[in-house]
């Protein structure tokens, strides 16, 4: 460290204290920033106390009321649709399986694709890499039709495969894992071969464990990424019970429409359940999050 | 334990390099031989050809009495140590030392013993639990040391083992391989840039140049009889002078500046007289004179830079010795080696 010196401190412990507009115009800044973030989430919460009438009587208020138990149980127990089977509780489950799904089959892909392309010697590996890699350049939404179609016509409409399988192919998780893996020494290769182990061995034994905090951080990305997926679950899942959540609450405030009340207390409470998982999915791996993307532990 | 056969060995890389021209040499069995050479001139390639880790482009490699061209580093039963350590970051001192047992099928019982008796012959028992990380220089290179005997292996290859030690682990390190080698008597290639490392340690020397053996020999020999201008200049520090001289009718090669002596017949225009700077010391009444620029001071000896008629020389002088810039004259201690000047072979 090079020798800091703390000039405020003398200045902190003068008679008088000057004001500084500088930090007045930061904190200000940075309290306009953090309301613009805030104040629509609130106002989100504020709306999940109060039943549905008074909303639609007096919209956003600032007042909390005694209605959060009631929505809370209608959003996770009770069913919106026809058949009875799209409680909050099983969304949850649903987007909780297409998350992990999504998360897992992107990391085991990419990791398996680069380990094929930096460890073997494959005739076309560079030009198999850019193959995949130009796969960015086509989303899910340019491909949707004919990813539909095959969906439809392997019959996986309305299963937890289709909504997962044709996600799984990553080309950011190959290019991540693929500049990993080059950065891994030569020597632990060769020390490995000479030590016995094969390839298999050396997958499982070694760069799966060096690249555990690279997988962490993939799954962290991977899993909010999956979890917050709309058009491709709406597209395969027509089965109430198949729904996931973030696909689900439209689905809430949709039907109610034309009817009575929209229930604006249940689809917003829904709406914040989403959001849990993965923020605390990101507090929780913070660390590795950072550790993954900007060191490797070699 | 088992002797070494190298019949042609050679390395084309696949962009059509040749690393190595066809080298046969034989190790005999517990041997402790060092590859030496400048950066670049083949030594790891060899080595790597040795463990299985490069294939042989042509010739026969023999461990024991069983070619092993075509067979898998892991089962050559050879145990390799690198510059790098190359150790497991992820796993202790003691997974370490135990994976290729454990790769080997070899039971957990069977492991932790001779794991345990490895880290005790190395000092690293109170280590064994600790990560590479937690390690320093030394002990990391001391736990790839373990790596390799728990083994048993037939030989030890070692790729530059010292080069990330400081000069003073280096040379600790340098008598405990050494002893630890001459206790289990397995058969070891020791690959290394350092001349003082190849003397110091090698029970025979192998001397490569730009993909070419250039010498292979005892310490001794090597340093008493340099094949070539090159052996001659990279053995021994400080490195041997090279005096251009040219031999007359009568069987006398002599170097411009005055001085003269004779040369093994059949040596005949210009050759290269080499001597050594300790071969030469202060006399009143000298075989030659030379014009001192610079002394250098080493403790032991000091040692002089001058010219005789434009070319360099160098000279060792003992420190109880007075020395002085400035003309001062010389005597030849030994006969000087001859080499030819066009080929650097010796005459
Ligand atoms: N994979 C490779 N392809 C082509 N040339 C190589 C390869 N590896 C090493 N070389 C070249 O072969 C020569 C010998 O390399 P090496 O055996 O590593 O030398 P060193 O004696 O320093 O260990 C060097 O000139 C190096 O550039
Ligand atoms: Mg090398």
């Amino acid at each position: 460290m090079t020798d800091t010196t703390f000039t405020t401190a003398p200045q902190a412990t003068a008679p008088k204290r000057r004001i500084r507009w500088g930090r007045i115009a930061d904190h200000a800044v940075l309290i306009a920033g953090s309301l613009f973030m805030l104040v629509p989430l609130l106002i989100v919460m504020q709306t999940t106390t109060v039943p549905d009438a008074e909303i639609i009587k007096h919209g956003p208020q600032l007042k909390i009321g005694n209605a959060l138990p009631d929505n809370f149980n209608k959003a996770m127990f009770e069913a919106s649709g026809f058949s009875g089977e799209n409680t909050g509780v099983r969304m949850l489950l649903n987007s909780f399986i297409l998350g992990i799904g999504f998360a897992v089959g992107k990391i085991a892909l990419g990791m398996i694709a680069a380990y094929a392309l930096v460890y073997f010697r494959l005739r076309f590996a560079t030009a198999a890499f850019w193959l995949i890699f130009t796969t960015l350049l086509l989303p899910l939404e340019v491909r949707i039709l004919p990813s539909y179609e095959v969906v439809q016509k392997l019959g996986m409409l309305n299963t937890y495969q289709g909504l997962i399988i044709p996600l799984v192919a990553s080309a950011t998780a190959t290019f991540f894992f693929r500049q990993f893996f080059r950065s891994v020494p030569e020597e632990l290769v060769e020390a490995a071969r000479i030590d016995g182990a094969g390839p298999v061995r050396f997958f499982i034994d070694i760069l799966v464990p060096l690249s555990r905090t690279m997988i962490a951080a993939m799954f962290i990305i991977m899993f909010v990424f999956g979890w917050n997926q709309y058009l491709w679950p709406t597209m395969i899942t027509t089965d109430e019970g198949m729904y996931t959540l973030v696909r689900g609450i439209k689905q809430i405030t949709q039907v109610l429409e034309g009817a009575s009340l929209p229930e604006y207390g249940r689809s917003n409470l829904l709406a914040l359940i989403a959001i849990l998982p993965p923020v605390f999915i990101v507090i929780f791996f913070q660390s590795w999050f950072v550790k993954g993307l900007t060191e490797s532990d070699k | 334990m088992a002797q070494v056969t190298l019949d042609s060995i050679r390395k084309v890389y696949p962009n059509g390099f040749e690393a190595v021209q066809p080298s046969s040499f034989d190790i005999p069995d517990g041997e402790f031989v060092v590859l030496v050479g400048p950066s670049g001139c083949g030594k790891s390639t060899l080595l790597r050809m040795i463990a299985g880790l490069e294939d042989i482009s042509e010739g026969a490699l023999s461990i024991g009495d069983r070619v092993v061209n075509d067979v898998d580093p892991a089962d050559r039963n050879i145990a390799m140590v690198f510059q790098n350590y190359a150790l497991y970051p992820h796993m202790t001192v003691a997974k370490n030392m135990g994976y290729g047992l454990k790769n080997r099928g070899t039971s957990k019982v069977e492991i932790e013993r001779k794991v345990a008796e490895a880290a005790e012959m190395l000092d690293l028992t109170h280590l064994l639990d600790r990560r590479p990380s937690q390690l320093s220089g030394g002990q990391r290179q001391r736990v790839a040391m373990g790596r390799a005997i728990v083994r048993n292996p037939d030989l030890f290859l070692f790729d530059e083992p010292l080069s990330n030690l400081d000069a003073k682990l280096r040379n600790q390190m340098r008598i405990e391989i050494r002893a630890l080698q001459r206790r289990l008597g397995v058969t070891a290639i020791y690959v290394t840039h350092d001349q003082v490392e190849a003397m110091t340690m090698a029970d025979r020397i192998i001397v490569l140049n730009g993909g070419v053996i250039e010498q292979i020999g005892t310490p001794t020999e090597i340093y008493e009889n340099p094949a070539s201008t090159f052996v001659a200049g990279f053995m021994g520090a400080p490195p041997m002078n090279l005096l251009k001289a040219s031999v007359d009718g009568a069987g006398r090669a002599h170097v411009e500046g005055g001085l003269a002596v004779e040369v093994p017949a059949g040596a005949t225009g210009d050759v290269l007289l080499g001597i050594r700077p300790e071969d030469l010391e202060l006399a009143d009444t000298g075989d030659l004179q030379i014009d001192v620029q610079i002394i250098e001071e080493l403790g032991a000896i000091r040692l002089m830079h001058g010219q005789i008629a434009g070319q360099e020389i160098s000279v060792a002088v003992p420190k109880d010795q007075p020395c002085s810039t400035g003309a001062v004259s010389l005597r030849l201690k030994t006969v000087p080696h001859v080499f030819d000047a066009a080929t650097g072979r010796r005459l």
